[in-house]
């Protein structure tokens, strides 16, 4: 926890995170971060190895309930924020290129 | 008149409309009225739904007029945080990524209004996905504070607490993740509620931290509280993590909100106190001795952990943020791309284009504390902290029914003062992350103001599922006091 975060590991985070950023950014994200990662070190000042992670606060395990069939939302609204759509399809660039498969 | 009218709260005019003393139609157009002269000011809202609304207030009033039953919030004209899914008008959360995102369906919350007779009037500003402690951080639009406009409204329901405060709406609902409904409702000097986790369904509001996000009511005074809870809370089979009558039993929370509770001990915690400015610290030490003249008992408690609130927030916040956000891909919705050169760009340019600053360094910060080799470090870390931050609380409310404090340790700062250090404007929500980390409710009232006559609230902090008390300690202050002024200049 002690050690700083460099900016290749914020090259790497922002990959991770699906985030194009500038080199500027990664630069003042560096700094950023680094002060933010430095004040969360605080928490190493407790003794917490038989303490139990608490997730959430509620006495609730597992919620299940009927299998029923429900009505759902349909295609037209559920396409209708499609950035791009070519008739019942959500349309993306090729994910595989000619040359991959079998 | 007009003014008379905006002025009343959400149970008198209620009251006022059924009797057919009033009209909601004459609400919502001194609403609509007040808003054209004065939102160009103050930027609360990012829509408005002038049509909808009048069209509603008509219906409510038809309906009085032919003596038909009408719902608890019947013609109140009501403003909503822009992350709560609406099928009327945007549903942006403040960001450049939804700007033109309709939601397809209500949030739990809004159909519960709805069927409540609530004139809906319009969504209001916030910070970007909630994340943020002035408003600052909208991608979308600036809000000021009512009381002075060089400053901030706080955050991130910073929309809200500026509508309910420069009387644009009768009241409006809020999200806290950290003390945004508190804080804002503080700067702003109004009444905010943050339900106990579980209390109020979340489902339809857009997720940031999901263990720790819950919808409450922000008004101008205590009743309007209890009224818009008698509404909101309560079970619901779409979100798991909503509580059901075995929990929480559904109770009226107007039914002996004017009882004082008798036997009254309330916790401080001095130490933490200290840290605010002396004008907050005055007003909350006058409270307190307000509360022992009413006969109230004081007594010191402990929250050791608290100062390790914010360092174990701000791992569990972004470490949720980060994983609720990668939704944003620009696939199924939201912003996208103009030009991608493959699928990745998809993903990696609509969100560096669509999210501003503050988001982004959340999600980066919350993905580096989840990611291979400091999960344990900082993640696993910061859930343990929680359970010694709740347990604290525990102990504390073994000795009182409520903790006072703080809620921010200052009264609304200026405008950009802390945008340059975002470490510094996550100093400021010391008092209020707590009870997002223990699932605690907490309640803001104004008590006071400060330099520049800005308002400053109470924070009233209760066990679980104690709203109804909480509240209860909250309408004793208030009957006692007259600190719900409006803001000069209306």
């Amino acid at each position: 926890m002690e050690q700083k975060i460099t900016e290749s590991q914020v090259e790497k985070v922002a990959q991770l995170s699906r985030l194009a950023l500038t080199p500027a950014e990664i630069t003042e994200f560096t700094g950023q971060l680094e002060s933010i990662l430095e004040y969360v070190a605080k928490l190493n000042e407790l003794e917490t190895d038989h303490v139990e992670p608490l997730a959430h606060c509620l006495p609730i395990t597992n919620c299940l309930r009927e299998d029923e069939i429900r009505e759902s939302m349909g295609a037209e609204k559920t396409l209708a924020n499609a950035p791009q759509r070519d008739g019942p399809f959500f349309r993306v660039p090729k994910i595989l290129d000619d040359h991959s498969g079998p | 008149m007009p003014k008379e009218l905006l002025n009343l709260g959400c149970k008198q005019l209620v009251d006022q409309i059924s009797a057919g003393q009033t009209s909601s139609l004459s609400a919502t157009e001194a609403v609509f009225t007040a808003i054209k002269a004065r939102n160009g000011e103050i930027g609360a809202f990012l829509a408005l739904f002038e049509a909808e609304a009048l069209a509603q207030a008509q219906s409510v009033d038809e309906r009085v007029a032919a003596g038909n039953a009408v719902g608890p919030l019947a013609g109140v004209p009501i403003a909503v945080k822009d992350n709560m899914c609406m099928t009327v008008g945007p549903t942006t959360c403040g960001s450049k990524i939804l700007e033109h995102f309709h939601a397809p369906y209500d949030a739990t919350v809004i159909e519960k209004l709805r069927a409540a007779d609530a004139v809906i009037i319009g969504k209001t500003n916030l910070d970007e996905f909630a994340m943020g402690s002035s408003t600052e951080n909208s991608g979308l639009k600036e809000t000021v504070n009512p009381w002075d406009s060089t400053r901030v409204p706080g955050g991130s329901s910073g929309g809200s607490a500026a509508a309910v405060a420069g009387r644009l709406c009768y009241a409006a609902l809020g999200s806290d993740t950290g003390g945004s409904i508190r804080q804002p409702a503080s700067f702003c000097g109004v009444v905010g509620l943050k339900p106990t986790y579980g209390a109020v369904s979340r489902f339809g509001l857009v997720a940031y931290g999901s263990s720790l996000d819950q919808i409450g009511p922000m008004t101008r005074c205590v009743p309007d509280s209890a009224l818009m809870m008698n509404v909101i809370a309560g079970h619901d089979p779409k979100d798991s993590t909503s509580v059901d009558e075995t929990l929480a039993p559904t109770i009226d929370f107007l039914a002996g909100l004017d009882d004082p509770v008798e036997g009254l001990t309330i916790g401080i915690v001095p130490d933490l106190t200290a840290g605010a400015q002396p004008e907050v610290r005055d007003a909350v030490t006058a409270a307190i001795d307000l509360y022992q003249s009413l006969g109230a008992k004081v007594v010191e408690v402990a929250l050791p952990h608290a100062e390790y609130a914010i360092a174990t927030y701000y791992v569990i916040a972004t470490a949720e943020a980060s994983s609720n956000l990668a939704r944003y891909d620009g696939v199924h919705y939201g912003h996208r791309t103009a030009d991608p050169k493959d699928y990745t760009e998809v993903y990696s340019k609509s969100r560096a284009e669509g999210f501003g600053q503050e988001v982004k360094r959340r999600i980066m910060l919350g993905t580096y504390v989840l990611s291979s080799g400091y999960y344990d470090a900082y993640y696993l870390k910061a859930l343990k902290v929680r359970n010694l931050i709740r347990a604290d609380f525990d102990r504390a409310f073994e000795q009182c029914q409520c903790i006072v404090m703080p809620v921010a340790p200052s009264t609304a700062f200026k405008r950009r003062e802390k945008t340059a250090d975002p470490l510094q404007m996550y100093l400021a929500d010391v008092y209020t992350i707590s009870a997002n980390l223990a699932g605690i409710p907490g309640l803001s009232i104004p008590c006071g103001r400060g330099s520049g006559q800005l308002p400053i609230g109470l924070q009233l902090l209760g066990p679980s599922f104690s709203e109804a008390t909480l509240l209860r300690i909250a309408r004793m202050y208030e009957h006692n006091t007259d600190w719900r002024m409006e803001p000069p200049g209306l």
